[in-house]
């Protein structure tokens, strides 16, 4: 394994820190009242500590995830709390990681596994493709497999070659995998703990950069909710949001590139045009329906991803809504989306990702003058 | 070292005892050094000739921490039948590729000792974790032969439930269900249970990077696996030699800090008194282990492969005199275990199963198509209920205008 590279001052805090936050990670209650401003880090570390105390079948293990609490914290404190049969460091062996977890899955366990980043996962695409993917299928449902492969993506974050593939066309186009994107922090929480309930194998992309981005949330509050729509048997799977409304043209993003969709828009409006983003938050299953509604509504269409765009997520949304929205369209549906170029250097990067101009140059390009 | 509902983390050294410290034990307890305790014995282990004699136990391959009782009579009686009947399936299935009642069929014909013994080894707790080719170790399980055969059918992926016979769906993709085997292997030993399971490859197979990072897991986490590698000396048409130079496949064991075993794979006494201790290891702590069993592919890879491309006919044969079925057979009509009325009970037994597998493999099992869609996921999603009813309306269209033109035939 290559040596980890970030930016971020807050993912290199050391192991003594760490150990000293670990019980207020995990000690869930000791929590202050009402919204505070929470990291994404923090609400999946927070997800994975509350899914461990609810089912002793959890088990969180991978590439330094045990003492360090993984290269960007997100099992920080778990070793600490529920001990190291529960999270801890595997051999440096990624299909090894999902083999396992599949072996675990088979008899009785909820592995939630850490791909350290995004390219390093590569070495686990025959388990995840053959078998993740299949085994429920094979075997006519006799073998559920319910675990998540956590693999944080894309770019961004001044990463080096093989630190920022933006890899969830892969996952998507496998039939038998449910693949989770989320872009708030509030989602982080909830779409963690949904996907470590689901009895589906579950790809979950954690957007690398968003990793550090805070919202206002009430970890207590999403927490009682959680259980709540558990217990009703309810989950917000294939279920995209409508990330801010507007009535001219839709945005339609994941992950990474929502806040960046949210921007073009708030930009936008200062222009006098009103955008409605979709945070899609589900890549598979996908919800037509929401992105559909919004797209009739407004006429106009970008779908924005920070992938490459040819064979890719971004290249079946446009396809779908297409199919299904043609006689409501004022004009073809425009993509923003990485090049179809390997991951750039830091200082390339920007010009690779999508960004506000891009976006609003494709906005300006939905033939408004008709 | 058990998990718990009790969510309180205890420091317990004993589980997370490094594997050096358990290898120490294990060479202590058989007053031997780790590295002997490693490294497979200087011969392979062989208790009964290719003629059928017992071997004189200065002969059998054994060595100090080596050593292997012989099985005993009911246990070695049950095998030569599982042997039998092996054989026989072997035979009536690729009779049935043949005769175009079967899409493929990998045969063990020549590998039915290893298939017998892998399978009688383990306990009904057990796990095992078998390849395409070890259909005939799955039925000595317990799986209804038919059930078993289902993947080669030509109907679905498999036909048993994996759950419920404690045995992995027959693996395709090369020494990926290794690494089934020690998650299973894993879960049973957090759990406190003492549940020990077989992981079965070829040896092609030790080539695969699954092989390496599922014995070094296994190793690691010092579990209770047996790898157990049926060198059967081809891969499709690939020899060992260029898939290993290694001075034996067991060797590997000894770069995984586990131990090591070769034995006859065509001499199923000493396959099961070398299976029977591993197990017995793994039980009680000692595990994991690596056993390579030295046998032979007689036939081709499958129905589709032709192996007078790439070996002799006289290579063929003299692997033929070694056959494990003749050589029981010899063995334990000598010794008085096995008379005229037992060999003729054991073979209308065969019989009897290959007359299941004509019956159920020519059987016309109507297929339905909306299963393709049933089980993709736990929870479907609507994408796919979109698919499947479009094929229910494809489907209901045809068998409209089917009705109509006979209508109109009439």
């Amino acid at each position: 394994m290559s040596p980890t590279i970030t930016t971020s001052s807050e993912a290199n805090g050391n192991v003594s820190a760490a150990t000293a936050r670990a019980a207020a990670s995990a000690a869930a209650l000791s929590e202050a009242a009402g919204p505070q401003p929470v990291t994404m880090a923090k609400a999946l570390n927070t997800a994975l500590a509350d899914a461990m105390h609810a089912d002793p079948s959890v088990l969180v293990f991978g590439e330094d995830v045990g003492m360090l609490g993984g290269v960007f914290r997100i099992t920080d404190g778990l070793t600490a709390t529920f001990g190291e049969q529960r999270c801890f460091d595997t051999p440096l062996a990624e299909s090894g990681i999902v083999g396992m977890a599949v072996g675990m899955a088979i008899n009785g366990m909820r592995p939630v596994i850490e791909m350290q980043f995004d390219a390093f996962a590569y070495p686990a695409f025959e388990q995840i493709v053959s078998h993740v993917a299949k085994m429920h299928n094979r075997t006519k449902g006799a073998v559920k497999l319910p675990m998540v492969i956590r693999v944080p993506y894309g770019g961004g974050i001044g990463g080096v070659e093989h630190h920022c593939d933006s890899s969830e066309s892969y996952y998507a186009h496998t039939a038998g995998l449910k693949v989770f994107t989320p872009a708030t922090v509030a989602d982080g929480y909830r779409m963690l703990r949904e996907a470590i309930d689901s009895d589906d194998p579950v790809i979950f992309m954690e957007p690398k950069k968003l990793y550090w981005s805070k919202d206002l949330v009430d970890l207590a509050e999403l927490r009682t909710a959680h259980s709540a729509a558990a217990s009703a048997g309810q989950s917000s799977e294939g279920r995209a949001a409508v990330a801010r409304p507007g009535t001219d043209a839709t945005l339609i993003a994941y992950g990474p590139s929502v806040p960046t969709a949210l921007a073009a828009a708030e930009a936008a409006a200062l222009e006098g045009r009103s955008l409605e983003v979709i945070d899609v938050r589900t890549l598979v299953p996908f919800d037509d329906e929401t992105v559909c509604e919004s797209v009739r509504k407004t006429g106009r269409a970008v779908v924005i991803a920070e992938a490459h765009g040819f064979a890719s997520v971004s290249s079946e949304i446009v396809a779908r809504v297409q199919e299904r929205c043609f006689h409501h369209l004022a004009a073809p549906i425009r993509r923003v989306t990485g090049f179809d170029i390997p991951y750039p250097a830091p200082k390339l990067e920007k010009y690779y990702l999508p960004g506000v101009d891009r976006i609003l140059d494709a906005v300006d390009d939905l033939q408004w003058e008709n | 070292m058990t998990i718990s509902a009790d969510h309180t983390a205890h420091p317990d050294t004993t589980s997370q005892a490094p594997a050096e410290d358990a290898l120490a034990e294990a060479a202590k307890k058989f007053g031997i050094t780790a590295e002997d305790y490693m490294l497979p014995a200087r011969h392979q282990i062989e208790m009964v000739d290719p003629d059928g004699r017992l071997k004189p136990q200065g002969e059998q391959g054994t060595e100090l921490g080596h050593e292997y009782p012989l099985p005993g009579d009911d246990e070695l009686l049950a095998a030569y039948e599982q042997l039998v009947v092996g054989r026989r399936v072997n035979d009536q299935n690729s009779a049935l590729v043949r005769q175009g009642r079967m899409a493929v069929y990998p045969s063990s014909h020549g590998q039915e000792a290893c298939q017998v013994a892998a399978a009688l080894c383990l306990s009904k707790g057990d796990w095992m974790f078998p390849t395409y080719r070890d259909a005939v170790a799955v039925m000595t399980r317990g799986v209804d032969p038919v059930q078993v055969m289902t993947i080669f059918r030509g109907d679905w992926h498999g036909g048993f439930d994996p759950l419920q016979h404690k045995v992995g769906i027959q693996c395709t993709p090369l020494t990926t269900q290794l690494l089934h085997a020690v998650g299973v292997a894993h879960a049973a030993k957090l759990r406190g249970e003492d549940t020990v399971v077989l992981a079965m490859c070829g040896d092609g197979a030790t080539s695969e990077g699954d092989f390496h990072e599922a014995l070094n897991f296994a190793a690691v986490f010092h579990l209770p696996v047996i790898f157990f590698v049926q060198n059967n000396k081809y891969a499709i048409s690939v020899p060992l030699a260029h898939q290993s130079v290694a001075p034996s496949l067991a060797h590997k064991a000894v770069g995984y800090g586990m131990a090591g075993e070769r034995v006859d794979g065509n001499d199923v006494v000493a396959l099961l008194a070398v299976l029977d201790r591993a197990v017995a290891l793994c039980r009680g702590g000692s595990g994991p282990l690596l056993v390579e069993a030295n046998t032979y592919r007689m036939q081709a890879h499958t129905n589709a492969d032709d192996d007078t491309r790439y070996r002799e006919s006289s290579e063929v044969a003299e692997w033929r005199a070694k056959d494990p079925v003749n050589r029981m057979r010899t063995y334990l009509t000598d010794r008085g275990l096995l008379d005229d009325d037992g060999e003729a009970r054991i073979r209308e037994k065969a019989e009897a199963v290959a007359t299941q597998l004509r019956d159920g493999l020519s059987e016309d099992v109507p297929v339905d198509p909306q299963e393709l869609f049933r089980h993709v996921f736990e929870k479907t999603t609507p994408q796919l209920r979109e698919q499947s009813a479009l094929l229910a309306d494809e489907l209901a269209r045809d068998a409209a205008s089917t009705s109509d033109s006979k209508e109109a035939g009439k």
